[in-house]
């Protein structure tokens, strides 16, 4: 059997180390955006104060960049390294993104950035504003395609099984590209990367205010990022809406555990904010429960499925099962993944004992769309041995999801109001606003993580959804190993935050003007 | 009929952009090499400044294209990434931690207030130069040496253990130390690196120190190299080499396997000795006369080297990762492939490499026009 403690270690190393990456990444998804805007103005005026005011943000870009690369090398190898199976399981379908990825982005971006850099003096400037663009493309370029794998992992769509190689097979691969769940993460998330960067711009600004120092540059710098973060930010609301809708669509047991709803009903309320408890003893799955909720009747009905009397399934019906409204129960999902799972072995009998006939007849009925989709697909089930299992933590996804929605409102209003104050007064001397402003700075990562734990941790105990669990998915390790590999990467990624914050403040501090020439 | 046909001809091609990419990979790594260099051929800061430097413009060329070495192998060879990686832990782990520490390091060394101080971030240069050029040279070697495990297809249906590979050595990788061959390969790698850094700077650095210098530590490293490099080779020659049978799929011991690759793929036999050729004549250039374009010899003919290695290590039914364990569990570019489907996929997505390397080429002649001597330096531009 597979050791759980190995299980939790190699899921706390990914979790590490994603999160670690996630803190540097959404910084350069938009930052090169803002650069891209700050040198067209440069180009266009010829005003050398934008050659200045780019190549300020450019510096704290290369300090960002870095880290984030080098974070970014340990996750692809670690699908390798710990999740080992699954890297069979679905590498047919999930190796092809990682290395288009490499192919149509990385080389883009660090070929680019290098005359980014370097070019300054050494190719025309329309050469430089194109590269600075192609950094901008690439960086959001490698985005798209780790999320399409995401997506993918979460809503697995154009394969089926081949139990000659055990394995996923891709069978479309436009099914996988442009699933909607792809296509409305991708969106989310580099807008998320917008948003972080035009806060961190704000921010960095607000301080050179308060400082009465390159007040030109920090209001310039203001402007752009406020309407970008601006339109980035109702974006994000919008369409994180999508994403409710669409884990109501693909994922219901995240939803009912984002919301803390425990027993299914139509005209669902959705809890604007409550506290979660202590599991409830009488309850047999001892779950969380959400007290002291602010509720709004039906409205989350209609946010998962645009109708205020839709039914929305809780935690006990996707577990127990609810005839009525079709939804299978756990005893049943895991009969038919079973099922599949002892047809699966039959299969590889046969065929070991060349027993043709009974493999051929088998092979089919395996094959068929109908097999695949109503048995084959619960193979995840087979593992799980208690129903409680099934259950993300309710109190982290409903806090996490909470802090980012909350946090995504205040958004807009900060950059709606930071707008209004530069151009509609003068904002150096609204010295609460730009306290606001810099005290900011931590809000877009926070929300940013919280997101992830939404996302990650809301779809366990599976790797691949309803196919298969963390804990069919990890590597033949001691856990030991693990736990060795753990501290060492939390020992070193933090030295090197510590680090990048240290030369990040300093490098503010120094300001524009003392810039190594 | 046709399918499989298909299949068998994809899978070679996909081995053939593997190999190829793996002998850019061994090129690239001129700059870890040369991140070993920095205190041996300066001595003063400005000296290894325009090192570090010099360096600095090309790192991210290596690491992309280790990325994406890696991507490649797991989108066309899943089972080697899921059988490697997961079993020989700690060597990929180590590799990785040498490449981590390298990333930040040219950004950070000479910022202020960076934590660890400068000298710190010179030392992460010295590990990923040294340590990550042998592992990775020693991981290669495996693949003709061997390593120890099993995979099961038949355990993601059984009720224990669902996982396919399992490593049977507990020192999950580290044992390829053990093997004298596999560090043949190793020290060979970690001197060519040095070697082609030195070249690199003849071509890219304008100082009459750091040549001077330089010459001096050429001719050991170019040695090295060609000492452990050609006892590796001579030793794989003479070993058994994993081999299948192209109807029946099992895989036997045949031995002086990997020297009959070379007789009867005579092209790869040919071009394995144009590439060594090649080399010896680059170092031949750089050791009398210090030209800048010894670089472009030695460095095609390593390109040219490495790829030719690596077509006879997965052409020809040979197993390019052979287990020692189990015999049968050896992975082969057929039973190790991505379906028919991901790898025409993957090919569609390929065309797109000759454009890769058009603009790479491009951008990299826009901005290394000029060698790098103290002046340029001082112009406005990112030093690191
Ligand atoms: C600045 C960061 C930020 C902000 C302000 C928001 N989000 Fe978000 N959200 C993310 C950053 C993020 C993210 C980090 O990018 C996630 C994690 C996974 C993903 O796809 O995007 C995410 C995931 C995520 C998910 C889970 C998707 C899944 O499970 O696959 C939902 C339902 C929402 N978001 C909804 C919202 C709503 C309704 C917001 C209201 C304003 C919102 N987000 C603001
Ligand atoms: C968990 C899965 C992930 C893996 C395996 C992964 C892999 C990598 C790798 C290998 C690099 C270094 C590339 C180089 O050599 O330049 C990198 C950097 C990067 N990754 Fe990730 N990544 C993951 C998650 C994400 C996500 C979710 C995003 C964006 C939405 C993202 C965006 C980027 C970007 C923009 C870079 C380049 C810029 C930077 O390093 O800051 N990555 N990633
Ligand atoms: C960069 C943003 C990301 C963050 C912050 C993040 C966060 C997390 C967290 C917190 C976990 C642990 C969940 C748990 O075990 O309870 C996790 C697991 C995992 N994530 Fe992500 N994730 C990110 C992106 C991705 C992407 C893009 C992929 C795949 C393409 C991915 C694949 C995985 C895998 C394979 C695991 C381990 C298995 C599991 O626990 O389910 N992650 N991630």
């Amino acid at each position: 059997m597979t050791d759980i403690s190995l299980v939790e270690w190699s899921r706390w190393q990914f979790a590490l180390t994603a999160m670690y990456h996630w803190l540097f990444v959404p910084l350069t998804l938009g930052l090169a955006i803002i650069l891209g805007i700050m040198e067209s103005i440069y180009v266009k005026t010829g005003n050398p104060e934008w050659k200045r005011i780019t190549k300020f943000w450019m510096t704290l870009f290369g300090i960002n960049f870095a880290i984030g690369v080098a974070t970014g090398i340990i996750l692809e190898f670690q699908f390798g390294t710990n999740w080992s199976n699954y890297s069979w399981f679905v590498g047919d379908i999930f190796g092809a993104p990682l290395a288009i990825e490499g192919i149509m982005a990385f080389f883009l971006e660090s070929t680019f950035i290098a005359v980014m850099f370097f070019g300054w003096n050494k190719v025309s400037k329309k050469f430089h504003l194109m590269s600075t663009w192609l950094v901008a493309i690439g960086a959001n370029l490698s985005a798209l395609w780790i999320l399409v794998a995401n997506a993918w992992m979460q809503y697995p769509a154009g394969m089926h099984f081949n139990p000659d190689t055990a394995r996923n097979e891709m069978i479309n691969f436009w099914d996988v590209l442009l699933s909607p769940v792809a296509i409305n993460k991708f969106l989310h998330t580099i807008n998320s990367g917008f948003v972080t960067a035009s806060v961190f711009v704000v921010a960095v600004s607000a301080w050179y205010l308060l400082k009465k120092r390159e007040t030109q540059l920090a209001i310039r710098s203001i402007k752009i990022a406020a309407i970008f973060g601006l339109v980035s930010s109702l974006y994000i609301a919008y369409n994180g809406d999508g994403s409710a809708k669409q884990v109501a669509k693909y994922q219901p047991m995240k939803l009912s555990v984002m919301e803390g709803l425990v027993k299914g009903t139509t005209d669902a309320p959705l809890s604007i904010l409550g506290i979660t408890t202590k599991p409830d003893e009488k309850d047999s799955l001892e779950i969380a429960k959400v007290k002291y909720s602010i509720e709004i009747p039906g409205m989350l009905s209609f946010l998962a499925f645009n109708d205020a009397n839709a039914f929305v399934p809780g935690i006990h019906d996707l577990i127990y099962g609810n005839k009525e409204h079709n939804i299978l129960s756990f005893n049943e999902k895991k009969e038919r993944g079973l099922l599949a799972r002892n047809m699966l072995k039959e299969l590889q009998e046969a065929k070991k004992n060349g027993n043709v006939e009974a493999y051929q007849k088998n092979r089919e009925e395996f094959m068929s769309t109908e097999f695949q989709k109503n048995y084959f697909a619960y193979f995840g089930y087979s593992f799980i041995k208690n129903p409680s299992q099934l259950i993300p933590s309710i109190p982290l996804i409903f806090y996490s999801f909470r802090i980012m929605v909350a946090l995504g409102i205040f958004f807009i209003l900060l950059f709606a109001l930071v707008l209004w104050n530069t151009y509609k007064s003068d904002l150096g001397s609204k010295r609460w606003l730009l306290y606001i402003m810099l005290w900011s700075l931590p809000l877009p990562y926070i929300a940013s993580q919280c997101g992830w734990i939404v996302a990650e941790v809301g779809r366990q105990p599976w790797v691949i959804q309803d196919y298969l669990p963390t804990l069919a998915a990890v590597s033949n390790l001691n856990v030991s190993a693990v736990q060795v590999t753990f501290w060492l990467f939390a020992a070193i990624f933090t030295a090197l935050l510590i680090a990048e914050i240290k030369i990040m403040f300093k490098q503010i501090k120094l300001g524009p003007g003392e810039l190594k020439k | 009929m046709f399918d499989s046909v298909a299949l068998l001809t994809l899978q070679h091609y996909w081995w053939t952009i593997i190999s190829l990419l793996g002998g850019v990979l061994v090129f690239l790594l001129f700059v870890q090499g040369g991140q070993t260099l920095i205190y041996t051929l300066g001595k003063s800061d400005i000296e290894q400044s325009l090192i570090v430097n010099s360096l600095g413009r090309k790192w991210e060329f290596t690491f992309t294209t280790l990325v994406v070495f890696g991507g490649a192998f797991f989108a066309s060879f899943p089972l080697f990434y899921s059988t490697s990686f997961g079993g020989a832990y700690w060597v990929w782990m180590s590799i990785l931690f040498c490449f981590i520490i390298q990333a930040i390091a040219y950004e950070y060394r000479s910022k202020p207030s960076n934590f660890l101080g400068k000298r710190t971030y010179e030392i992460f240069l010295f590990i990923n130069g040294a340590l990550g050029t042998f592992l990775l040279g020693t991981a290669v070697a495996t693949m003709f040496t061997g390593s120890a495990f099993s995979v099961t297809f038949e355990n993601i249906a059984s009720d224990g253990n669902a996982v396919i590979s399992s490593w049977q050595s507990s020192f999950h990788g580290l044992e390829a130390l053990a093997d004298w061959r596999n560090l043949m390969l190793g020290f060979a790698v970690f001197f060519l690196s040095r070697t082609l850094a030195i070249l690199y700077f003849y071509n890219n650095i304008e100082n009459e120190q750091v040549h001077t210098r330089a010459a001096k530590h050429l001719i050991i490293n170019a040695s090295g190299f060609l000492v452990f490099f050609l006892t590796f080779v001579i030793a794989i020659f003479f070993s058994v080499g994993y081999g299948y049978t192209p109807d029946t799929k099992m895989i036997y011991l045949e031995p002086y396997k990997y020297f009959k690759n070379f007789v009867e793929m005579p092209v790869a036999g040919i071009l394995f000795l144009a590439g060594l050729a090649m080399v010896i004549y680059g170092l031949i250039l750089g050791i009398l006369k210090k030209s800048d374009k010894a670089i472009w010899y030695a460095g095609a003919g390593t390109i040219v080297t490495v790829f030719t290695l690596f077509i006879n290590l997965g052409f020809n039914n040979t197993a390019f990762y052979p287990s020692s364990f189990d015999m049968q569990s050896s992975i082969t570019i057929e039973n190790g492939s991505s379906s028919l489907y991901t790898l025409k996929a993957m090919t569609l997505v390929s065309i797109l490499v000759p454009f890769v390397a058009a603009y790479m080429f491009w951008a990299w002649k826009a901005i290394n026009n000029k060698k790098i001597n103290s002046s340029e330096l001082n112009e406005d531009g990112h030093v690191y």
